[in-house]
């Protein structure tokens, strides 16, 4: 029983990593109709520059700030830049540039910094509190699950209720009629992709502490279980991200605590199967489709 | 009473000499027409004849190979992005409207781009087409009459001194038509120009104050209703398809 909650609880708190890094790809492919196979390379890219912020300026806060700042200009270059030449009907060649550009980026990274694991200080202790004598959620780990929660809300009311976000939701669904009713198209695309690769870096900053430490592969992982999540909710549908975020998280959790780690993936993979038979559009994915 | 920033000698969409091709296709063949302030113009042609084409060259979003489009007597823009700003609104063939967002948002949509709450605005023009009660509905589940008049109500929030209507009428009822004719004729009365693409014969020959025929991309007849349906080589064309059979 004890054991059960204690894997539960830190299933959660996984489980809202993953959901905030699914969400950045359901946010990108809802923009820009991609799997950005570089996610997990930007994303530590940006984690990288917290990582200089912090050492530099002693705080971990500059440096939560300065992943987010680096995710998003990420995002923008990235955009701006090499994927706007593929810009088509051609997926493959977009899915080319983004491996090209996880090579780019992890070389360079590795070149840079090294490509050992740097250990990152989580900004809160990581032992479980207890209660009674039953061990919980650490503090870290509320720490994550507060931020991760107060993003997805922000993300929410970004989404749902600014004119931003109206623009930003048309331009996704019907590019063509939005341009006649005078959106800027182009600039919402780039600003989806700022959010999804800065939603990302966060992702990954606070996946980090919690892991080996901090190495140009750290977020690979990370990737392939929220591309897993993401596919399981259904690519365009930011309540499926959080929902099979969880519910992955805690899967993982408790296939690791009550078998072993190693059949962790066969377990998540076992369920991606699965709904990929029942609902190969994921489990929350909607009825309509984009428009021109 | 505001004084017109330019004369009324300029008509408000002007279209001139304008070709288009797709591939070797021609499209428009050397099409000439205007529309003057609060005119209502109405094209029409069979299927294929090439008056969506028109809307999308008035648009930005074809370009002609010959020929032009002035809008209130400067070149059209040549981005469809910058229509609103130039007072141009257009409706879709289709419907054009964004399912999963309510009917207030679809609305809101056009009027997103400057700041400001423009919810009173939104809100006024829903309740001018009785659409308020739905407001809050997701605009896809809606029956199809009011999803025509959201897509119209989207269309006038930006209080547009040219529409462009592409067959409004399409898959309406007696009672929705008339509905829609008189709203054409009141946004007409308040000084917009309108251009209306659309085969219901009785729609047209109400609302319109000039039609101008298009028959495989060229322009076959222009005047006024009563000239138009006269015309042997209108009815041969068109008109008269509906006549004979
Ligand atoms: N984007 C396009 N590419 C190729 N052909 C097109 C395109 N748009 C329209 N056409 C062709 O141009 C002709 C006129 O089409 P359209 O303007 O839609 O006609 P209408 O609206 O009068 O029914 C048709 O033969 C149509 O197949
Ligand atoms: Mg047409």
């Amino acid at each position: 029983m004890d054991r059960l909650v204690f894997l539960l609880s830190s299933g959660l708190a996984r489980g809202a990593v993953l959901a905030l890094f699914a969400l950045s790809l359901v946010i990108v492919w809802r923009s820009a109709r991609v799997v950005n196979f570089a996610q997990a390379a930007m994303a530590i890219t940006a984690v990288y520059a917290a990582f200089a912020i912090t050492a530099a300026s002693g705080s971990y806060w500059l440096g939560l700030l300065g992943a987010l700042a680096a995710g998003a200009l990420l995002g923008a270059l990235v955009e701006r830049g090499p994927l706007r030449f593929v810009r088509g009907d051609d997926p493959l060649s977009g899915m080319i540039i983004a491996i090209g550009l996880v090579m780019v980026l992890q070389a360079g990274l590795a070149m840079a910094f090294g490509p050992e694991h740097r250990p990152m200080r989580a900004p809160f202790p990581e032992r479980p509190l207890m209660i009674g004598e039953i061990p919980v959620l650490s503090p870290y780990e509320v720490f994550v699950l507060i931020v991760a929660a107060a993003v997805m809300c922000a993300l929410a009311l970004l989404f749902g209720k600014t004119p931003l976000g109206l623009k930003l939701r048309a331009a996704a669904f019907a590019p063509e009629t939005s341009r006649l009713l005078g959106v800027r198209v182009p600039r919402m695309v780039t600003i989806g992709w700022m959010l999804s690769v800065a939603t990302a870096a966060l992702a990954a900053l606070l996946l980090v502490p919690t892991e080996l430490g901090l190495n140009p592969h750290a977020a690979d992982l990370l990737f392939v279980d929220a591309f897993a999540v993401a596919v399981v909710g259904g690519l365009d549908s930011p309540v499926g991200a959080l929902a099979a975020g969880l519910i992955i998280g805690i899967l993982d959790s408790l296939v690791t605590g009550y078998a072993t780690a190693a059949a962790a993936p066969l377990a998540v993979l076992v369920l991606l199967t699965g709904v990929l038979l029942v609902r190969p559009r994921g489990l929350f994915a909607a009825a309509d489709r984009r428009t021109g | 009473m505001t004084i017109p920033s330019t004369p009324d000698a300029v008509p408000r969409l002007e279209i001139s000499g304008l070709g288009v091709a797709f591939g070797g296709l021609t499209v428009l063949d050397d099409v000439s027409f205007t529309v003057g302030r609060g005119e209502t113009v109405a094209l029409i042609g069979p299927n294929g004849a090439g008056k969506t084409t028109v809307f999308n060259a008035v648009c930005g979003l074809v370009r002609p190979h010959a020929g032009g489009v002035r809008i209130n007597g400067r070149p059209a823009p040549a981005s469809a992005t910058r229509l609103p700003s130039a007072g141009v609104s257009r409706t879709l063939q289709g419907l054009g409207l964004f399912e999963r967002m309510t009917v207030l948002e679809n609305v809101l949509v056009p009027l997103s781009g400057t700041r400001g709450d423009h919810t009173a605005e939104a809100r006024a023009i829903l309740a001018r087409l009785g659409l308020t009660a739905l407001a809050e509905r997701p605009a896809g589940a809606l029956p199809y009459p009011e999803r025509k008049r959201v897509a119209l109500a989207r269309a006038l929030v930006t209080a547009p001194d040219l529409l462009l209507l592409d067959e409004p009428a399409g898959g309406l009822g007696a009672a929705d038509i008339d509905a829609l004719a008189g709203t054409v004729a009141e946004v007409a009365a308040s000084g917009c120009s309108v251009l209306v693409v659309e085969h219901h014969v009785d729609f047209v020959m109400g609302v319109a104050d000039r039609i101008v025929v298009l028959d495989f991309g060229r322009v076959i007849a222009c005047g006024t209703p009563g000239e138009v349906r006269g015309d042997p080589a209108v009815e041969a064309a068109y008109l008269g398809l509906g006549a004979a059979s």
